[in-house]
């Protein structure tokens, strides 16, 4: 057992982190102010209230503990997945959510989502241990590792949480020394599968194709995911270099922009505050994750830096898929922007997360 | 598993992991890349549509100017109506019409017609569906504010005219303007669902009575809702219009007409005034001003009367009698009439063929011509004369050539001469047609504000005027000149007529109206009426014998009459169709005129000029039988 110490607390990231939280707290309120949804930066601060809390708390646990028990949590998580198509509510055309009373909902895939983080830890670890390249056996159990919960998740119907899960395999197969004809072979297995598969329809029949349009569309608007994507490069754009100031974007607080307090929200930031503040947010999650591969660099062992690049892996997966979307490059599939959307459960994961981060630091010079 | 013997061997690449840092920052770069092509070079284009996006410009529309007669009294005015617009960027449009359509008493047929019409007006601008709403649809709308958010009202100004076709070809009416107005050069600046004068005044003075409509810049949310106002234009209130119409006049010259078909003028000839202006069968301008139903449409198209025409100025028919005031002008002015005896056997043969008089006048000469309208005189002098010499005189006092009123769709009417039939028929004139012509018949056509003018310009000394129905003094210079050269016609001019002559014809027209006058009965007491009858056929007398009569075969009958007789102060003309004998057209005549002068009289400033005592010349030759009227013999 080793001995923590807060004064390896990584404070540095822990800054960056609550700026961009208080900067999304600033925004929420902003583009809720109009709408129904007024109010919800008071619920934000909750959610961040609670998770430095659990950061906290989570943070004290030495991660190898964490490590032993990821296969078991990982059985426990999808019994959750299953347990969410039996009983859980069925919110917008899927079933994601388990009530758990008292107005408290409980989201299965966020949390499997660490422990995919910790499995894969584990599991690249221990082949990593064993001092051997990967096999296209473990490739294979790495997929099905990843890919029985993943399927699980797409079924709720939840596209956006389940590509999330993806970067945690990518990462690990990097890192856990992956020879580069596999991860030839991989990549073009997978380019030339999808792309005759969506080019001929042979793989996904019309009505299955129009589910994955309906997929890239959460929220089921009628008008269009098109819509929502031109509704969210005219916010950007129209933000111009200085952006139209707080209250004052008119594609948010119009409800133009769908959404503009959830996956929108950098959309609504850029139209208020323009490229100049657009960069800055660019440039704390740069920060950010910048740290958080300092910190897989210097931890104490490599199940360490596998955890760490994980979460750097997740986090750099939903920014890209976010920002790009809201700049054009990427479809609508519901991702949320870590530390900037509104959302527990997607704030209770990123802290989580983060705090296991600073479980490993705060481990570093032990032992 | 044993944490505690965890190999501490570096068995992760440091590379790898060095080089994710680098793949983070080309992410966040191409992201950054993003944001600049967004927001730095495609800025201002996206504020635009952002700008596009969240207003909407609702229209502010102009009250149209109000229409008053000369003394200020109001003859068309506005009232307040609703009208339902409908924002076509509801996605889910089609599915609401059934709804829409029901509550709005429409089809949903209707409706896509509509959006189909305004398919080129660009989607952010809502557009008229119903005009005129009543409480109950607006009541409909207000309660289905959140579910049909794509319904709006819009409150304006509508036209409100007389009642029972009051005046109606006068004024004119307002519509939408046409598909087909929209690709004139004249209406560029109009489009689609404006509101265009489309008859009468409402056209030719549209641009001073539309005004300019003004704009809301409405902020508008994602639903269309509206939750602000960035701006407004206001709008410009149309100009009001004087006309030189007199109410008093109109009325009676309305009411002169009640039941009948045909069409009354009265004017000022000292300045072309026109005081009065009615024309029969009417329509309701009312039914025009909002969405026509179709039935009353139908009903108009199939009036062989044409309540469409103005027949004042649209009416192009042979005159009759009442060119026999031109064919004198001309026979005096070219010294031949003077000194013309003629006998009047009831007829007489001219180029081998015989013309008949309706009755044996004796011995006529010009003094005694006018008055009992002796056919006989009348080919003799047109025989004298020749074709030429009676189509200048008639060109002289504006026959076959458009007055120049401020109306729409004035005509010409025809002034036969030689060049006309070799330019218009191809043939060579034959002389014996002259003899028609001299009593206002064969291929000679007028309009009754053609002859109005004509023959009170003779009584005036040979002084025409341009007719007009609005003052000049009520607009800009340019605004008259603009009107003057889009109603082309012979203006003001003065045709040369001798004192003597003026003399003899205007006595000779105060005759009519007298004793053993044609149209003695139009007699008004203490007034100096004078004037000329006309009984024009409508079809040859084969043809009559073909068709076996009936009332549209009857001849048309024709009255213009002035006071007093020299340098009149109203003229009137008047056209009764098929009422048979002009002197039937000189009451209404009277009508006006009566109610004219009683009105002048009541003026304690005007006593003097129009109580003028009549002047008790007597012609010579009254030895005359009974009145007479001419009837048109010959082809």
């Amino acid at each position: 057992m080793v001995r923590a110490r807060f004064r390896d607390f990584d404070w540095v990231l822990l800054g960056f982190v609550l700026m961009l939280s208080v900067i999304s707290v600033f925004e929420i309120r902003s583009a809720t102010a109009m709408t129904k949804f007024h109010g919800f930066q008071e619920k934000q601060i909750g959610f961040l209230l609670v998770g430095l809390l659990l950061m906290f708390a989570i943070s004290l646990v030495d991660y190898h503990r964490l490590l032993d028990i990821a296969y078991w949590a990982y059985g426990v998580g999808v019994v959750s997945l299953i347990a969410v198509r039996v009983v859980g509510q069925k919110v917008l055309g899927g079933r994601r959510w388990i009530n758990l009373g008292g107005g408290v909902h409980f989201q299965p895939s966020e949390w499997v989502k660490l422990i995919l983080i910790l499995v894969m830890a584990r599991f690249f670890w221990e082949r990593v241990g064993e001092g051997r390249t990967l096999r296209w056996g473990d490739i294979g159990k790495a997929f099905l590792l990843i890919g029985v919960p993943l399927f699980m998740v797409l079924k709720q119907p939840d596209l956006g949480t389940s590509l999330t899960y993806l970067p945690i395999l990518v990462a690990g197969l990097f890192l856990g020394g992956i020879r580069w004809k596999h991860a030839a072979i991989l990549v073009l297995s997978v380019v030339v599968v999808g792309g005759i598969g969506w080019s001929t329809g042979k793989l996904l029949k019309p009505y299955q194709r129009a589910r994955v349009t309906a997929f890239i569309n959460p929220d089921s608007d009628p008008k269009g995911s098109g819509y929502q994507v031109r509704q969210s490069l005219i916010a950007v754009g129209s933000g111009g270099i200085w952006g139209k100031g707080t209250n004052k974007g008119t594609q948010t607080q119009g409800d133009f922009l769908p959404i503009p307090y959830t996956d929108f929200i950098f959309a609504a930031f850029c139209e208020e505050h323009g490229f100049v503040g657009a960069i800055g947010v660019l440039l704390l999650y740069f920060l950010i994750l910048v740290r958080l591969i300092q910190n897989a660099q210097t931890a104490a062992d490599p199940p360490g830096t596998l955890i760490i690049m994980g979460v750097m892996a997740v986090i750099l997966f939903q920014v890209a898929i976010n920002i790009g979307m809201c700049v054009g490059f990427m479809p609508v599939t519901g991702i949320p922007l870590p530390l900037m959307s509104y959302g527990g459960s997607s704030i209770i994961f990123t802290f989580l997360a983060l705090g296991i981060v600073m479980n490993i630091r705060m481990r570093r010079f032990v032992n | 598993m044993d944490n505690a013997n965890i190999d501490r061997e570096e068995k992760l690449s440091p590379v790898k992991l060095h080089a994710t840092q680098y793949i983070v920052a080309l992410i966040l770069f191409v992201l950054g890349v993003g944001l600049w092509r967004l927001q730095v070079l495609g800025g201002t284009n996206w504020r635009v549509l952002a700008e596009e996006n969240r207003i909407r410009k609702v229209p502010v529309l102009a009250p149209r100017g109000r229409i008053f007669d000369r003394e200020g009294r109001i003859i068309v005015d506005n009232y307040p109506s609703v009208t339902c617009y409908l924002v076509r960027e509801q996605k889910n449009l089609d599915a609401d019409l059934p709804q829409i359509a029901n509550g709005l008493h429409l089809t949903v047929e209707q409706i896509q017609a509509t959006i189909k019409h305004f398919q080129l007006t660009p989607k952010y601008q809502p557009i008229p569906i119903k005009q005129d709403i009543t409480p109950d649809e607006q009541a409909f709308i207000e309660a289905h504010r959140n579910e049909l958010p794509e319904l709006e009202t819009l409150d304006e100004q509508r036209r409100l005219y007389p009642r029972d076709g009051f005046a109606a070809h006068l004024i004119g009416y307002v519509g939408e303007v046409s598909e087909n107005d929209l690709n004139q050069s004249r209406y560029a600046a109009y489009s689609p669902g404006d509101v265009v004068g489309k008859f009468g005044v409402e056209e030719t003075y549209d641009e001073v009575l539309r005004g300019v409509d003004g704009s809301r810049d409405m902020i508008v949310n994602s639903h269309g809702k509206e939750v602000g106002v960035r701006g407004q234009e206001l709008a410009q209130p149309g100009q009001d219009l004087r006309l030189t119409i007199d109410l008093d006049v109109q009325m009676a010259a309305e009411k002169a007409l009640e039941g009948k078909i045909g069409a009354i003028v009265a004017m000022d000839p000292h300045t072309g005034e026109i005081l009065a202006m009615a024309s029969r069968p009417t329509f309701d301008p009312n039914q025009f001003s909002v969405r026509l139903s179709k039935a009353y449409w139908q009903s108009i198209m199939d009036d062989q009367d044409h309540p469409m025409m103005n027949k004042t100025i649209q009416a192009q028919l042979a005159p009759g009698s009442t060119f026999k005031i031109i064919m004198s002008l001309a026979g005096l002015q070219e010294n031949v009439a003077q000194t013309m005896h003629v006998m009047c056997n009831g007829g007489g043969v001219f180029f081998g063929q015989f013309h008949a008089c309706d009755r044996h006048h004796g011995m006529v000469d010009i003094q005694n011509a006018i008055p009992w309208s002796c056919d006989t005189f009348y080919y003799t002098l047109a025989a004298k004369l020749g074709i030429d010499t009676i189509a200048r005189y008639g060109s002289s006092v504006g026959i076959g050539e458009k007055t120049g009123i401020d109306l729409p769709d004035e005509q010409a009417g025809i002034m036969p001469s030689q060049l006309w039939k070799l330019k218009t028929q191809h043939q060579p004139w034959y002389p014996g047609e002259v003899v028609s012509v001299g009593i206002g018949q064969g291929a000679v056509e007028a309009t009754p504000l053609q002859l109005a003018r004509a023959i009170s310009g003779i009584a005036s000394g040979g002084v025409l005027r341009r007719p007009h129905v609005v003052f000049p003094s009520e607009i800009t210079p340019d605004e008259l000149s603009a009107v003057q050269s889009s109603y082309p016609g012979s203006g003001d001019k003065t045709v040369p007529l001798t004192p003597e002559n003026w003399q003899i014809i205007t006595d000779a027209m105060a005759q009519t109206i007298q004793g053993n006058g044609t149209a003695a009965e139009a007699r008004l007491e203490g007034v100096d009426f004078a004037g000329k009858t006309g009984t024009a056929q409508v079809m040859s007398h084969a043809a009559l014998a073909r068709s076996g009569g009936g009332h549209k075969t009857e001849p048309n009958a024709w009255f213009v009459g002035m006071a007093p007789r020299r340098n009149p102060d109203i003229v009137v003309a008047v056209l009764w169709e098929h009422a048979n004998w002009g002197k039937n057209s000189a009451k209404l005549a009277a009508q006006v005129v009566d109610a004219y002068v009683n009105k002048q009289r009541m003026k304690a400033g005007n006593l003097q000029k129009v109580a003028a005592k009549p002047e008790e010349t007597t012609p010579a030759g009254t030895g005359g039988t009974a009145p007479a009227t001419a009837t048109p013999t010959g082809q």
